[in-house]
């Protein structure tokens, strides 16, 4: 019997797609399912030429295969408005839902700082935070658990290109949650974000800078190794995640400066914030699936 | 050029865009001075934030001597009779923070995003607008693209709510066609309701003819500084520029001898540094970098050994916009490794 846990996919738009695309590579998940809204959309016509089976009338439409099917794991990538119905619906029927809006009605998962407690719990719908979120918490992490940081920082800074209208409509919707992500996953006792948007042609790689102050005086020694292990951890599902420069310490400030470089699946090399959510996603669900089949956690019964 | 009956609202941003300059340190009493003495003048308004807007204060733009709700609850209640406005660039401020800038008595919020971005001020120019405030919609970096990019991005801020637009110099590198262009094209194209504006830095010394073009090409609101105190090489000088409408026969309301002392007796004295065309502020100027890097490039080249010049001409070789300052200690250690 195989191992792999199905999946089921909401919203066929770029993330979702390039999910998608990813997916297909997995060892632990396999893509079964893709729905729209649009029967015209380009993402299910490409979905169906890739055997994936597709449904056009939203998540109720496919309600009636989900334990049939046998789908396990639903990722959203639709917003944070109809977010909640979705996953309402699909827990019922014991899915867990990874969201990849910035909905947060979940607990926040950002992979190597607290995957393997979400998963341990059973979550049964994580939050993905945000593209910035994902590309600076390990960071902050990174700092946070060789001491005290008493402020966190991130800058993100993405392409033009890169930004969705539902981003650009509910930009303070990054900002916060982001923000609470610092606090929450990051461990840094007060968190601030800042997005800034440019859109120079070639489209700039994503760029990050992390700005945490320390209660004390910074270990340097102890924080740069600890943040160059972190590095190697996202690595893991993100190989483009780089630290160009830094950790710089200057009093109790520490930066890092990273840039995000993404796998160029669907979405362009540039467009690192959109790849690093989908990986880090895709990275959460494989971990459900390692923790069900070593039986660590098991899944909701079905009958 | 005859701008004679021509009536301008000058636009005082000593108090915010100065605030780069004095690294974000103006002290409440100074605050509070300063714009006392501008509301005597007859200064019409006044903006009052942290440089980078509101919400602005973080490690990577600095941390003010004072929050933003302190400083507008000291010098709003003050006025007799200038508005106070705030600036919010969103990615930095959120709506929350201006329904608190409402709360302290601003009527006037200045929603700021780079030339090409105006779709993610809908939010707080739409809250701005339902409150009732004077609504601007601020383009920065306008010399980046071309006029009619700048009427689409315009035209988005008006949907939204705006009811006035600025085409801004944020770089200090446009000259007086590339104004009159862009300014010109927004009077001719926007409904008549909409107001106009023009915000201009000195970087290159076209600050007051800049201003001028904008007002001929059909601009009702200039933005400036007394004293000239802004990022980069200043603002354009509201003393001198008033002299200059004065001779024209523009109506500004101001009176320039008051305004004349205010920058001689209060501004001047307060200055940091002699806020002037030096070769880093005409750097900004010339290779179309955001005026505020100014101070960040020079602490880069203190610190790391890398001319300020040659940092702020990358940056504008790369396309930076406002808001990239943490690319400028990033580059300068970049530059270090590689020498």
């Amino acid at each position: 019997m195989s191992k792999k846990l199905k999946a089921l996919i909401i919203g066929p738009g770029n993330i979702g797609t390039d999910l998608l695309m990813k997916m297909q590579r997995s060892e632990w998940i396999e893509p079964v399912w893709m729905v729209g809204i649009d029967p015209t959309s380009e993402g299910l016509k490409r979905a169906e030429a890739m055997g994936i089976k597709t449904c056009a009338t939203g998540v109720d439409g496919v309600l009636e295969h989900i334990v049939k099917d046998d789908i396990r794991i639903a990722f959203d990538a639709t917003s944070a408005y109809v977010h909640a119905e979705n996953s309402r619906k699909l827990n019922e029927l014991g899915v867990i839902m990874i969201d990849l809006t910035p909905a947060a009605i979940g607990p926040f998962c950002v992979p190597p700082v607290n995957l393997v407690e979400q998963t341990k719990n059973l979550a049964m719908n994580v939050n993905m935070v945000t593209c910035g979120g994902q590309a600076t918490i390990p960071m902050v992490a990174a700092i946070s658990r060789v001491q005290p940081v008493e402020y966190g920082e991130i800058v993100a800074t993405v392409s033009s290109r890169s930004v969705g209208p539902g981003t650009r409509v509910n930009i303070d919707e990054f900002t916060r949650t982001t923000a609470s992500g610092v606090e929450q996953v990051g461990g840094a006792k007060k968190g601030k974000a800042i997005i800034v948007i440019n859109p120079a042609e070639p489209p700039l790689m994503m760029r990050d800078t992390v700005h945490c102050l320390t209660e004390t005086t910074p270990d340097q020694a102890a924080i740069t190794e600890s943040i160059h292990a972190m590095v190697k951890e996202v690595q893991r599902y993100v190989p483009g995640y780089q630290l160009v420069n830094g950790p710089v310490f200057d009093g109790k400030r520490v930066s890092c400066f990273m840039q995000v470089e993404g796998l160029g699946d669907f979405l362009p090399k540039y467009a690192g914030n959109l790849d690093i959510m989908t990986a880090a996603a895709l990275r959460t669900a494989e971990m459900f699936a390692e923790e069900a089949a070593n039986q660590s956690i098991t899944l909701p019964a079905r009958g | 050029m005859n701008l004679q009956g021509k009536k301008v609202t000058l636009h005082d941003m000593s108090l915010r865009d100065g605030m780069h300059a004095k690294r974000h340190q103006i002290s409440l009493e100074e605050m509070v001075n300063i714009a006392t003495g501008l509301d005597q003048a007859g200064m019409p308004m006044i903006e009052v934030t942290h440089g980078d807007g509101l919400g602005g204060a973080s490690v990577n733009y600095g941390f003010p001597a004072h929050s933003d709700e302190a400083y507008l609850k000291a010098v709003v209640p003050k006025m007799k009779q200038a508005k106070i406005s705030a600036l919010l660039l969103p990615g930095i401020g959120t709506v929350d923070h201006l329904n608190m800038a409402k709360d302290c008595g601003v009527t006037s919020i200045r929603v700021a995003t780079h030339c090409t971005e105006a779709d993610v001020s809908q939010q707080h120019i739409t809250q701005a607008a339902k409150m009732g405030m004077d609504t601007v919609g601020f383009l920065m970096m306008a010399h980046m693209v071309s006029p009619e990019k700048i009427l689409e991005q315009a035209k988005l801020m008006v949907s939204y709510g705006a009811n006035c637009i600025y085409a801004t110099d944020s770089a200090g590198y446009m000259l007086p066609d590339d104004v009159t262009a862009r300014i010109g094209l927004l009077r001719k194209e926007l409904p008549k309701n909409i107001e106009i504006g023009f915000h201009g830095h000195h970087n290159l010394g076209m600050g007051i003819a800049n201003s001028l073009a904008a007002i001929e090409a059909g601009a009702s609101r200039i933005d400036g500084s007394v004293a000239g105190l802004g990022a980069g090489a200043g603002n354009t000088p509201l003393e001198v520029f008033c002299a200059v409408l004065d001779r024209m026969g523009v109506t500004t309301g101001v009176d320039l001898f008051k305004i004349m002392d205010v920058a001689e007796d209060l501004v001047v004295p307060m200055m940091d540094h002699p806020v002037r065309v030096d070769r880093n502020a005409l750097t900004l100027g010339y290779a179309g970098v955001y005026s505020s890097f100014l101070l960040f490039a020079k602490r880069a080249e203190e610190k790391y050994g890398i001319s300020a010049r040659d940092l702020l001409v990358e940056l504008g070789r790369r396309g930076t916009v406002g808001g990239q300052e943490d690319m400028i200690e990033d580059l300068a250690l970049t530059m270090a490794k590689n020498k």
